[in-house]
């Protein structure tokens, strides 16, 4: 039921309207509204009841084992929320002078310099506001640095076909031809076909290493030297990054530009449309471009903004201010609770879970995408068999394992792996959660044998049963009017 | 096993073509390629009076699960396209070789026609991707 429909004229909650009444004169009356906003008229307790039920229906990491592959749904520490929320960070206006800044500026200048140590990057701009804005940031510099060169016939970034959708989606957005190049069946690039896409048409690549499906790119190397050969540059994802936080760098691989999901590796929380951070990396030659505000330190140690005046060449703005802060500084702390030996210990555990899932999963008979591989922080299960045989598909294992109290995996995503389920179990969950889940697919797959409907009808336990997903795309009807 | 009809050719990217006579063709994605969709919610069709080479991303197909290119099959200018799908794209889901056509092409080079697959070799095709 949705707030509205709970509104009866006239109902207030007297104790939560502001003191005052607004003062209007400012504006032309013909800009002022002639009738009342259609506001759900509820009391206090209604709206208490309202939103603590919806909460109560939500799976959420703070609830419930979430292993949404390619998302690093991990714990997010609260001492990184209390200490960011500390009144002298939170109560900072933004248009304070860099004299009563000092402290906020020196949380970010650090949080730049280690995650330069940790990616060996040459430098960082902590300024686009989520993954997909990194990404854009990323492309549109590798665009800057072949424009400033004048080397204008560099039309095409290469993507393989297991990308994140957005990928491609960037590459169009900074005006780029998109070529897609094939997987092997082993998960790596196909080095043959990339060789024959190279050349001086050729912009660059964006690469997620380890790759969507779960491995990581044994020929990175090589595919970073034909690459440079044929004058393009080097565009990390850094989706996957918590597989290899602290293991390996991005920058000791070839690559020149990065971003990296702060909300996935650095555990500042995720969802609810809230908000993101996508700072960006890159090697010598991109940094020129970088995006501004960025944080410098003064050799007598006070810090200040570097903004386009110091950074001629830089691509701009992408945020008001100095981007997500709340969010920035979240990923400061964490990272500064973590230390350098803790981020190893991050991407060690994210890849013993993983692998340790994908060894049950295999004793259990479930076929994995890549079994001759090493799974890094997530792995690939197909359910072709059983859709095939049992005609029970993987939406329908995801809906049932929500009574069993587990999120789903990410499903059908790689596209190119049939009936799949990608599993991303993360370094913050125990044994016992991560023996659970596999326990509930056995016992899933038993029912898929047995008893097939209660699977494929499934779930039965939640508020809402199966939604049904196709009318809703068709019909969209997202806005409440009066009845 | 999906329907494949034997006066239909194919590609292997799972478009269909139907040749009218005069050098126009149909074309539509095959029923095969339907059902690995699942139910398609949203149709971006090509513009009447376009002209595309064989192999140019011409249209693209969204269910709820992916979204996916369509493929001019044989090069040419697009002459007539199925609106019918803007408002009612299970109309490919429900039968891709007739209602669920996409467009139409006036094709530039007859002798293409040989580049694309018959029934049997399409057959062959899924198979081997399974």
């Amino acid at each position: 039921m949705l707030i509205h429909e709970q509104s009866q004229p006239g109902r207030r909650a007297k104790a939560q309207a502001p003191d005052v009444s607004p003062v209007l004169d400012a504006i032309p009356a013909e800009f002022r509204r002639k009738a009342l906003p259609a506001l759900p008229e509820v009391s206090e307790m209604q709206a208490v009841r309202h939103y603590t039920r919806l909460s109560q229906k939500n799976f959420s990491i703070d609830t419930h084992f979430y292993p949404l592959g390619s998302c690093t749904m991990k714990y997010n520490p609260r001492a990184c929320n209390s200490l960011a929320m500390l009144p002298g960070l939170l109560a900072r206006h933004p248009h304070a002078p860099e004299s009563h800044s000092q402290g906020f500026m020196g949380c970010l200048y650090e949080l730049q310099e280690m995650l330069k140590a940790v990616t060996g990057m040459h430098d960082i701009s902590l300024a686009p506001s989520a993954g997909a804005q990194g990404e854009f940031t990323g492309t549109a510099m590798i665009r800057a640095y072949h424009d400033a060169r004048k080397d204008h016939a560099r039309t095409e970034i290469i993507v393989p076909d297991a990308a994140h959708g957005t990928n491609p989606a960037t590459a169009v957005m900074c005006g780029y031809k998109v070529r897609e190049i094939p997987t092997k069946a082993d998960g790596d690039v196909d080095i043959e076909a990339l060789k024959k896409v190279l050349g001086p048409q050729t912009a660059g690549i964006m690469l997620t290493n380890p790759s969507t499906v779960g491995v990581f790119e044994h020929s990175v190397q090589e595919i970073a030297r034909l690459v440079h050969e044929a004058g393009g540059l080097l565009y990390y994802d850094g989706a996957n990054l918590n597989a290899i936080l602290g293991k390996a760098r991005p920058g000791d691989m070839g690559f020149d530009a990065i971003h990296i999901n702060l909300h996935k590796t650095f555990s500042t929380p995720h969802g609810g449309g809230g908000p993101g951070a996508g700072p960006v990396g890159v090697s010598k030659c991109l940094q020129p471009f970088l995006p501004v505000p960025m944080v410098a330190k003064e050799d007598g140690g006070d810090y200040y903004w570097l903004t386009e005046k110091a950074c001629p060449q830089t691509i701009g703005k992408l945020h008001a201010f100095a981007g997500n802060a709340g969010i920035l500084l979240r990923a400061y702390i964490y990272a500064r609770l973590l230390g350098r030996e803790g981020m190893i210990r991050v991407a060690e555990y994210a890849t013993l879970n993983a692998n340790y899932m994908a060894a049950r999963m295999r004793q259990a008979g479930f076929a994995l995408a890549h079994p001759d591989r090493r799974a890094t922080h997530e792995f690939i299960v197909t359910l072709k068999q059983q859709a095939k045989e049992l005609r029970v598909n993987a939406m329908d294992f995801a809906k049932r394992l929500l009574d069993y109290g587990y999120h789903a995996p990410t499903t059908y995503f790689p596209l190119l792996v049939p009936e799949c389920f990608l599993i991303e179990p993360t370094e913050t969950e125990t044994k016992e959660d991560l023996d659970g889940f596999v326990d509930a697919m056995i016992a899933i797959q038993q029912e898929a044998e047995n008893e097939p409907e209660k699977v494929t009808s499934a779930p039965h336990t939640l508020p809402v049963r199966r939604l049904d997903d196709v009318h809703a795309a068709r019909e969209l009807d997202l806005r409440w009017r009066p009845a | 096993m999906s329907n494949m009809p034997n006066e239909l050719k194919y590609t292997k990217n799972h478009e269909w073509v139907r040749d009218e006579g005069d050098g126009v063709v149909t074309v539509g994605i095959t029923d095969h390629a339907q059902e690995l969709l699942g139910d398609l919610v949203f149709v971006e069709l090509p513009e009447v009076g376009a002209s595309l080479s064989a192999g140019d991303e011409c249209a693209v197909v969204e269910s709820v699960k992916a979204a996916s290119d369509v493929y001019a099959p044989l090069g040419g200018e697009v002459t007539e396209v199925n609106e019918a799908l803007e408002e009612g794209p299970e109309q490919i889901n429900e039968n891709p070789y007739a209602e669920g056509w996409i467009f139409k092409l006036k094709i530039a080079d007859a002798s293409e026609m040989e580049t694309l697959l018959d029934a049997e070799h399409y057959a062959e095709c899924c198979a081997n991707d399974d």
